[in-house]
């Protein structure tokens, strides 16, 4: 005997839901940003994410990738995703153009601290893709910017060509945030800083009991931000690190995305540096 | 006509052939029934119809990679202990389909399949494999989100208990806190008195079968005698701690004794502050050493009740206009478990058997509030070159502090 136990679909955390794409933006090469809306009306109204969140997008026949929400949280007409073409899933979606589908679950994880740090500093410090994630807190913060104190963004790529949303800036800086760009290699055109993001913070005095620190990209770059943070003795209560793992669920069953006891999926991907702490400079964690 | 339904906790006896009365009963309410069953060689959970095809005066040897069935005098139903299967695949099965795609018309359409749960009913579940399905149902059930299949199935079990009368050498329920007598977690229980069984009831459908079956309450006598044979094994595994130091105090044994085989290691495990000491030893020379003869098998997490890691793949067919998401359970000694675009995290041996034990034992505390052990012992007979946890965690407490001079 078979009892099928009816489980209405749409209960089924595992349920994919249709969206479409409605604008394809070319960031650098191989990254762009997506517009998506959801095929389901209701769902699209009843949406709503934190920055630092992510959904898990899906490509039928290809599976899964954990993608940052890129928008701004208040966006109620569309959601970002700003995606670095990288193997299966990344780059069938890059195969599509405006009106062809993406299915998503969630949003699933932790968030940036950004109603916390009102009335404070606030450094952003991230390389390369890691300025999607931020970008949202980015947003948030402009869209309230008197309640913050100064606002540093402290971005870093490879070359000046892998820098994201440089047509942008001009709209933060009238926002009184700070920008300092940086690039490990220049070319001809380039004049601003050649060398890692860490050494940004030379460029700023910073009074370390109102700042605090969200940082995004490479592990080895967090590592040095956190690293310089700490020598201006920022507490690390007040720095935030954005941790990657293979993720195959998002709900904390796959087991792929431990880094000790946590798990970047829901305890993450934003962790307080004093939690990551015992675990963020193990080898091979 | 089945009278007023025995209440929780009460004991009452059951016979041998009330037991096949059990099992129609069981099979009258639509349940699949389930037993310990010999399948070559080892015993396993398989269907079962009648009572005699239980394995009786049959008991295992276990120890570090090996795994023997033998034929003892003794008749007893549940004298062997657990093999090599658990409750695990049954609830959380090895591949399962999450969702189904299908593309008309160039729009996908997206469908969570039915899920299916069979009313089944497993007859001679121990007690750590009562403790390991609780803690996975923290792990499908207690977090943020809850796993449909997993749930149901879980809705639609009825278990039968079995009090071990022994233990296998690789049994260290006791060091966990999960056994040998089943407190919790059932819906009946038989302690083996022979020729008769004491049955304790632990759920309210528990309760009606024990009445529809007429069941005789059991005297204070039967209780008692039932409970003598828990705490006789209680004490055996207690005794282990004690023995295995003075066997360490005594002098060694001659060298060169040729044909001698060592002693049959019995395991417990001494879990003060494991969390303290294992997370403290992440640079420990020892995870480098087993990983010299860990094979990264994965055998280790496939027996063990409690793992769950799954890897979540879609398949799809020739036309790519149906495409099926599907789980199969996945094991952290895989590379493509930590795998990102950007390279392995855990590279090598020794971080994933570090990854492993470190998690089972400590870090599943935070995560879970418990061990993520049970002590069934099925990760030691089942490794095939015989690495032993409960050593593991020894060698690692005899030389607390000590750094390798590689990292990890
Ligand atoms: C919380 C989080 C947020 C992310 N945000 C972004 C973002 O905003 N933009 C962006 O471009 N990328 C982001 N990534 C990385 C992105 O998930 C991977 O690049 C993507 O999964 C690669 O999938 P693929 O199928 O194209 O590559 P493949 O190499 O074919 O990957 C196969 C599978 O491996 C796993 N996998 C591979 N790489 C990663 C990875 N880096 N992280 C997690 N799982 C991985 C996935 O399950 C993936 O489906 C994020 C990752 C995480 C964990
Ligand atoms: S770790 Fe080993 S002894 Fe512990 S529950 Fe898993 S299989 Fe059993
Ligand atoms: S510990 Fe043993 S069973 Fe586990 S992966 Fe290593 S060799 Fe295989």
């Amino acid at each position: 005997m078979t009892t099928v136990l009816e489980h209405p679909t749409s209960a089924s955390p595992w349920l994919s839901h249709a969206a479409h794409i409605v604008a394809i933006r070319n960031e650098v090469p191989g990254v762009a940003t997506y517009d998506l809306v959801f095929d389901d009306p209701q769902r699209a109204a009843s949406y709503r994410f934190a920055p630092g969140q992510f959904n898990m997008l899906y490509m039928p026949g290809y599976g899964e990738a954990a993608i940052s929400i890129s928008s701004d949280p208040t966006e109620r007409g569309f959601l970002s995703h700003t995606i670095r073409v990288a193997g299966n899933v990344t780059q069938a979606i890059a195969r599509q153009q405006v009106g062809g589908h993406v299915a998503l679950r969630g949003p699933f994880g932790s968030s940036w601290p950004v109603n916390e740090s009102r009335g404070r500093d606030i450094v952003f410090a991230c390389g390369g893709i890691g300025l999607a994630p931020l970008r949202p807190a980015i947003y948030e913060v402009m869209n309230h910017r008197a309640d913050f104190g100064r606002v540093i963004v402290l971005y870093g790529a490879r070359t000046p060509s892998g820098l994201l949303y440089t047509n942008e800036f001009d709209t933060w800086r009238a926002k009184d945030i700070e920008i300092e760009v940086t690039v490990d290699i220049g070319d001809p055109e380039w004049h601003g800083h050649v060398g890692v993001v860490p050494l940004l913070f030379y460029q700023h005095r910073l009074q370390a009991h109102r700042t605090t620190v969200m940082t995004c990209g490479p592990e080895i770059m967090m590592r040095f931000i956190v690293f310089e943070a700490l020598a201006r003795k920022i507490q690390p209560e007040d720095i935030f690190v954005s941790m990657e793992r293979n993720m195959s669920c998002a709900m904390g069953f796959c087991g792929h995305c431990q880094i000790g006891p946590h798990f970047v999926c829901k305890d993450g991907p934003v962790f307080n540096y004093r939690q990551a702490e015992p675990f963020f400079n193990v080898e091979d964690m | 006509m089945p009278g007023v339904p025995a209440h929780i906790g009460a004991f009452h006896t059951i016979g041998v052939d009330q037991l096949q009365l059990l099992l129609n009963a069981l099979q009258s309410r639509g349940y699949r029934t389930i037993a310990p069953r010999i399948m070559d060689g080892a015993i396993v959970y398989s269907e079962i119809a009648k009572i005699e095809q239980l394995p009786v005066g049959v008991i295992d040897r276990q120890d570090g990679g090996t795994y023997r069935l033998e034929k003892v005098p003794t008749s007893g139903y549940f004298d062997y202990v657990v093999g090599p299967q658990s409750l695990k695949g049954y609830l959380f099965p090895p591949r399962e389909t999450l969702l189904k795609s299908v593309r008309k018309n160039g729009d996908w359409q997206f469908t969570v399949p039915p899920v299916e749960a069979p009313p089944l009913a497993v007859l001679g579940v121990r007690s750590c494999d009562l403790h390991a399905l609780a803690i996975q149902d923290k792990v499908f059930l207690g977090g943020p989100y809850v796993d449909p299949g997993y749930q149901a199935r879980r809705q639609n079990l009825f278990l039968v208990a079995v009090n071990c009368r022994r233990a296998a050498a690789t049994c260290f329920c006791h060091s966990m806190n999960t056994g040998p007598a089943a407190r919790q977690g059932f819906d009946l229980a038989l302690t083996e008195l022979s020729p008769d069984f004491l049955i304790e009831v632990g759920s309210p459908s528990g309760g009606e079968l024990v009445a529809e079956l007429q069941l005789a309450p059991a005297t204070p006598r039967q209780v008692e005698e039932g409970r003598v044979i828990s705490d006789l094994l209680v004490a055996e595994l207690q005794g282990r701690a004690a023995k295995a130091s003075n066997e360490v105090s005594a002098p060694a044994e001659s060298p060169g004794a040729s044909g001698t085989t060592p002693p049959i290691r019995e395991r417990f495990l001494d879990t003060t502050n494991i969390h303290g000491l294992l997370l403290g030893n992440l640079e420990h020379p020892r995870w480098q050493e087993t990983a010299e003869r860990c094979l990264a098998c994965s055998n280790c997490t496939m027996v063990c009740p409690t793992c769950f890691c799954a890897a979540v793949e879609d398949v799809s067919d020739l036309s790519g206009d149906n495409v099926r998401r599907e789980r199969a359970w996945d094991s952290c000694f895989t590379a493509e478990h930590s795998t990102m675009n950007t390279g392995t995290v855990r590279k090598t041996t020794a971080s994933r058997y570090r990854q492993w034990l470190t998690h089972k034992l400590a870090t599943w505390h935070e995560q879970f509030g418990t061990s993520g052990c049970v002590g069934c012992g099925r990760c030691i007979t089942w490794c095939p070159v015989g690495i032993d946890l409960t050593e593991e965690v020894v060698a690692i407490r005899d030389h607390d502090g000590a750094k390798a001079r590689n990292e990890v």
